[in-house]
């Protein structure tokens, strides 16, 4: 499959990510988006890794290029996981706080 | 060691004023080390006035390339004698006002004083823009604290308006830093510069504009009437009788040595603002129904003939200049005497509500009219001399400029002689109906003030040899 | 001998300062002792200053450097010469009887303002001293303000009265005016000669340019235009009239308006270089002279007619001057002082017998009760009016004479004025003296000759005022001309008319013949029915001196102060505070505006994160072409 697909695909997500951050204010769902950005990108990067792998194959058989790429998007999956932690327990006392999970309330940056 | 104690007196006793508790201390304390200050310059100038006792040296912010240098030439001798003469007789004279928390009051005075004195003795760039500020920021308290009722409007300007002007010399003073050799900012150093012509025309203005601020010049002029108005009558003598003065000091001390070439391209586009300036000012001080609004476009217009007299870089204009800046503080300090007398008694200001004050009050009534006449340069007091010779300066440059600043003198005549006649003659007023004599303090001060006067006046050869130096390095 | 000169102005400075001083102390009669002892002993001085002048020459002495620097020096220096102690005694003499007068005139004033009064005259006098005796035109110019000054506090000595400060602002403010041609000149002289000092202007004076000569010349008569009030500027003379009388006959007599005449004649050896001038300065002279004696006609205030006969004797003075008659204008000054002083005296003494009534439609018939002041007057007025063999006729005669020789017109408009000089001032003593008492019955009860103290010199000055001319009988006449050729070391430049003689006695008996035709004419017309009701036509106008206050007020001062409004309000307010306070506000509403994006809102911080991370992105893509776009612009 021509790297192209996978381009678009992950722009796509990340563009939807994006959108998502900007208009929903359920602090879930922006939640959600942002993982899905972090997804985009892990998706990027295994693409390329793939690709980078396969054409270096073509001139040595023993080759490791390209594995750099899988490496990052563990431990990104790592910080992904590290945030959802603290994210959702910033959450889950935001709600009980407030009983809400808009993030509009959290203004208190403005004063 | 005389500059160095110079600006230390005054220092520390504005320090020391900030714990005085009682308001009657430090006022006391005030009035001691002022005239403490006026006995050592005094000293500095009869008695130990060999060159070794009036130059000091340490080191101070070595990475920057700046020393602490000050030293006392001429013009430096001059305008610090100004200073010292100056501050005793604001403080005397205004002795009985109230202020409430005095001891800052004083201490914020002195502290002015100080940085008055830096500013005149200061030999090194980066310390003469130290005491250049420092001799603002006092001043914006004093006024935004014990000012009018529309102080803090007011203050905010004024120190906007001065503060841009300090950035811009603070740029070009950093300019000219790199631009020496070995990074310095001591004076000699800058003097012996040679800026092109295009960085000459470019760093002028960024001094300029700061000065010109400061002095005010026209068009620049427009937060000092309200400024003069508005602060405490002690602050606006300083502020006009001194603080002014920077402004020409400044042109006079690193500007036109600095950027010889630029000051000749455009000195006649100053001196002819001065002028414009000048019956400007005057026709506008005709219409004023204010005494301080009154003196402070006089001030305005006597500034510019300084301004203009400078840049015609004629030796005898030159001279006048010197003269002048001391004859305009001592005048002006006096007439502002005399209007904060006039207030703190009957409450008012304006010449609708004042009049016939020479049936009631006789003494202020001859004090102001020989100010008056001080203040229009009639001949044989001291603002004659220095007129006389600016406006012979001036002549030399071009005659019909002299001929329109002339307009000045005959405006200057008729707005001041309408305040006189506003002020003191005709029937009393209501407010004007209980009038008593001035006090005792104010009627010695203005005393102090009428003999310098007319002493200079007729005898001003002494002044005149006090700045030779100064005007002949100019020159050169 | 030298040595005495400082104490000329020494004299009433000291007595200016005591009597200033001690204004609450000092007993009225011991304030007018010192004051007038001060005059006095200045007068005695003179004498010997006189007489050592006239037989050891002129001297000059400096007292101390006034303005030193480098080559450029002006010394306090007072010279005396044949001119300056001619002034010198006429200043001194007729000051000091002034002075005299005015203890008994000035009596009903509280004692503080009585020394003011003495202390302003002494000042007055001091100030006259400085101009007459300066060695240059600084110290000059010093007296030169002096005076107007001492005029300015002396105008408005009643300064209850705000139309007398107002006259006294005039004054100051328009000599002011002349004053500052007088400073240009000065500055002229210094650029082009380097020096101030009459010798060395004088020695070097043909070095300057014709141009530089007329300039200088012309901006010195600006000045002289000012102090001794000539067209343009003669309106404040007649306004000084508010003082008290005998400071208008001081103003008018022995001080202050003959500091024009002493300048030039002083500066003869300039002026004669430059013809423009000289005519210019004929021209106003003659123009002034007629113009203020047809004003002189119709006024009805005792002094003003006085006031205005000065302004145009004065006229009469720069004619001669114009012409090259310098000592003919020296000579009237004299003369004129003597006279106008007398004049002036006994006007004061007239309005003090009617308390302060000034209008002489309510006077008449003064003759019997005032016969002291009715002698002198007349005596004035003769003098005055040009009748041989009193003093104005020699001294008025001369400048006609010369005035005939330059130009036969001038002669005539000249003969024209002397003989409206004569109608006019017996018009004024005719109503005033002579038919019936037309006042208030209480005034008429207390009318009352003053006192000895006015009354002698009253008398010298009339003696003056007849036998003063005889130091200056022409040789036609038989005489020797003694002021002529005392005054001849001094002005040198004076111009040698030649008349024959049967012209110059048919010139003689004309002007004698119309002036005394004059004098008869009035006499006549006014003892019986003098004027009562009020002028119209043209006669209004010349009542209302030609409107010329109106117009100046209309072409000068109101413009004046309508772009001071103007300038006030529009362009400082509006203009450039506005501006200033523009830049202010425009910050404060930007930075009101942008305030409104940091809302603290997540959402918005974000977006703003975004953005500008696509706006990066966006310009590190398109870098190269965007500087290409920058350059293409630039």
């Amino acid at each position: 499959m021509p790297i192209q697909y996978y381009i678009y695909l992950s722009l796509a997500l990340f563009s939807i990510g994006i959108v998502g951050v900007l208009v929903r204010r359920n602090a879930i769902i922006v939640f959600m988006c942002i993982e899905l950005m972090l997804n985009a990108v892990n998706l990027l990067l295994l693409a390329f890794s793939k690709m980078h792998y396969n054409t270096a194959l073509l001139t040595n058989k023993e080759t490791t290029a390209g594995t750099e790429g899988q490496l990052f998007v563990f431990f990104i999956m790592v910080v992904a996981a590290a945030e959802v932690s603290v994210g959702l327990a910033i959450i889950v006392m935001m709600y009980r706080n407030i009983h809400s999970v808009d993030v509009n309330f959290l203004n208190r940056l403005k004063n | 060691m005389i500059p160095l104690s110079l600006i230390l007196l005054p220092f520390v006793a504005g320090i020391l004023s900030f714990f005085v508790k009682s308001d009657n201390g430090s006022k006391q304390l005030a009035l001691f080390f002022s005239i403490a200050t006026l006995a050592v310059m005094l000293l500095g100038l009869c008695v130990f006035n060999q060159s070794a006792y009036h130059h000091f040296d340490v080191s101070w912010l070595v990475s920057l390339g700046s020393r602490f240098t000050i030293g006392l030439d001429g013009m430096g001798k001059m305008l610090c004698l100004l200073t010292a003469i100056s501050f005793p007789i604001i403080i005397a004279a205004t002795y009985n006002n109230k202020y409430k928390s005095t001891n800052n009051f004083y201490a914020l005075l002195l502290l002015t004083q100080a940085g008055l004195m830096g500013v005149f003795v200061a030999m090194d760039g980066l310390l003469f823009y130290f005491f250049w500020e420092l001799a603002l920021i006092p001043v914006y308290f004093l006024c935004s604290q014990w000012g009018g009722e529309k102080r803090i409007a007011v203050t905010f300007k004024f120190f906007i308006y001065t503060f841009i002007g300090s950035l811009l010399m603070l740029v070009g003073l950093l300019f000219l830093y790199y631009k020496t050799p070995q990074h310095s900012f001591a004076i000699k150093d800058l003097y012996n510069l040679h800026l092109a012509a295009s960085e000459q025309n470019f760093a002028f203005w960024l001094f300029f504009i700061a000065f010109a601020i400061k002095m005010p010049i026209f068009p620049f002029h427009t937060w000092q009437p309200d400024a003069y108005e508005q602060s405490p009558t002690a602050v606006t003598m300083v502020l006009s009788g001194i603080m002014v003065k920077m402004g020409i000091f400044a042109v006079l001390r690193w500007l036109i040595p600095i950027f010889p070439d630029a000051a000749a391209k455009y000195g006649q586009l100053i001196i002819i603002l001065s002028i414009i300036g000048i019956v400007y000012a005057s026709l506008i001080a005709i219409k004023q129904d204010d005494v301080k609004r009154l003196i402070a476009y006089s001030s305005i217009a006597h500034i510019g003939l300084m301004c203009a007299a400078i840049f015609t870089m004629n030796s005898i204009g030159l001279k006048g200049v010197m003269l002048q800046m001391f004859s305009h503080g001592v005048n002006v300090i006096g007439l502002w005497i005399i209007a904060d007398a006039i207030e703190q008694q009957l409450g008012t200001r304006k010449f609708s509500e004042l009049g016939g004050l020479a049936q009631k009050a006789p003494t202020l009534a001859i004090l102001l009219v020989v100010l008056a006449f001080a203040n229009i340069a009639l001949p044989l007091t001291n603002a004659f001399i220095g007129e006389f010779l600016m406006f012979n300066g001036l002549f030399q440059y071009n005659v019909y400029f002299a001929a329109i600043a002339g307009v000045g003198i005959i405006l200057a005549a008729v707005y001041t002689l309408n305040m006189v006649q506003k002020v003191l003659y005709g029937n009393t007023t209501t407010i004007t109906e209980n009038a008593v004599e001035i006090s005792g303090n104010v009627k010695w001060m203005l005393a102090i003030i009428t003999i310098m006067i007319i002493v200079f006046g007729v005898y001003p050869q002494p002044m005149i040899d006090l700045t030779k130096d100064t005007v002949q390095a100019l020159i050169k | 001998m030298n040595k005495l000169v400082y104490l000329v102005p020494l004299f009433p400075l000291i007595g200016f300062l005591i009597n200033g001083l001690g204004r609450k102390s000092l007993s009225k009669s011991l304030i007018g002792i010192i004051g007038s002892a001060a005059i006095l002993a200045s007068f005695v001085v003179s004498v010997f200053l006189f007489i050592d002048v006239k037989a050891h020459g002129a001297s000059v002495v400096t007292a101390f450097n006034f303005i030193n620097i480098d080559t450029f020096k002006i010394g306090f220096a007072f010279q005396v010469d044949q001119l300056s102690s001619l002034f010198l005694l006429i200043i001194t003499g007729i000051g000091f009887l002034i002075h005299v007068y005015s203890t008994a005139y000035m009596h009903e004033e509280k004692s503080e303002h009585f020394a003011r009064y003495f202390a302003y005259l002494n000042l007055f006098v001091f100030s006259m001293l400085l101009l007459v005796l300066g060695a240059n035109y600084v110290i000059m110019f010093i007296g030169w303000e002096g005076v107007g000054l001492c005029s300015y506090l002396l105008i408005g000595f009643w300064f209850k009265n705000n139309n007398y400060n107002y006259a006294a602002k005039k004054a100051f403010v328009m000599n002011r005016i002349g004053d500052l041609g007088f400073l240009l000149a000065v500055f002229w002289l210094i650029a082009k000669l380097g020096t101030v000092n009459y010798a060395d202007v004088f020695a070097a004076a043909n070095i300057l340019s014709k141009f530089d000569v007329t300039a200088i010349t012309l901006l010195l008569f600006v000045g002289a235009m000012g102090k001794s009030a000539q067209i343009p500027l003669y309106t404040w003379l007649p306004d000084a009239m508010a003082g008290p009388t005998p400071v208008s006959a001081l103003i008018h007599a022995a001080t202050m308006v003959t500091a024009g005449i002493y300048m030039i004649a002083r500066s003869n050896v300039l002026y004669s270089m430059s013809e423009v001038t000289m005519n210019l300065v004929a021209i106003i002279g003659l123009a002034t002279a007629l113009l203020s004696a047809t004003i002189a006609i119709k006024q009805n205030d005792i002094k003003k007619v006085l006031a205005y006969s000065t302004v145009s004797q004065l006229g009469y003075m720069f004619l001669g001057l114009g012409v090259g008659a310098y000592t003919g204008a020296v000579f009237h000054v004299m003369t004129h002082a003597f006279f106008k002083a007398l004049l002036f005296l006994g006007a004061g003494s007239v309005i003090h017998a009617m308390h302060h009534e000034q209008d002489i439609r309510n006077m008449g018939g003064l003759k019997k009760k005032l016969p002291i002041t009715h002698a002198t007057f007349l005596l004035g007025c003769i003098a005055i009016a040009g009748i041989p063999p009193f003093s104005g006729f020699f001294s008025k005669d001369e400048i006609l004479a010369a005035a005939y020789a330059h130009n036969p017109i001038y002669w005539g408009l000249g003969v024209a004025g002397a003989a409206m000089t004569a109608f006019y001032m017996f018009r004024l003593y005719a109503t005033t003296f002579l038919g019936t008492f037309r006042g208030t019955h209480d005034q008429e009860h207390h009318l009352h000759e003053s006192p000895k103290a006015m009354t002698i010199p009253l008398i010298i000055l009339s003696i003056l005022s007849v036998l003063g001319g005889l130091v200056g009988i022409p040789e036609i006449l038989g005489g020797h001309h003694e002021l002529h050729q005392y005054l001849s070391k001094v002005l040198i430049s004076e111009k040698a008319h030649h008349i024959e003689h049967s012209t110059e006695y048919m010139l003689m008996a004309i002007s004698v013949a119309i002036a005394a035709l004059a004098v008869i004419f009035a006499i006549v017309h006014f003892s019986k029915k003098p004027e009562l009701k009020d002028a119209t036509g043209i006669a209004k106008a010349m009542e209302n001196k030609w409107y010329i206050d109106e117009l100046y007020d209309a072409v000068i001062v109101r413009p004046l102060e309508a772009v001071a409004v103007f300038l006030k309000n529009i362009i400082e307010k509006s203009g450039i505070d506005a501006f200033v306070n523009g830049v202010g506000k425009f910050v404060n509403y930007s930075s009101r505006q942008l305030r409104l994006v940091q809302s603290g809102q997540v959402g918005n911080c974000i977006l703003i994160m975004v953005l500008s991370i696509v706006i990066f992105i966006l310009l590190w893509f398109y870098d190269i072409s965007i500087i290409r776009l920058v350059d293409k612009f630039f």
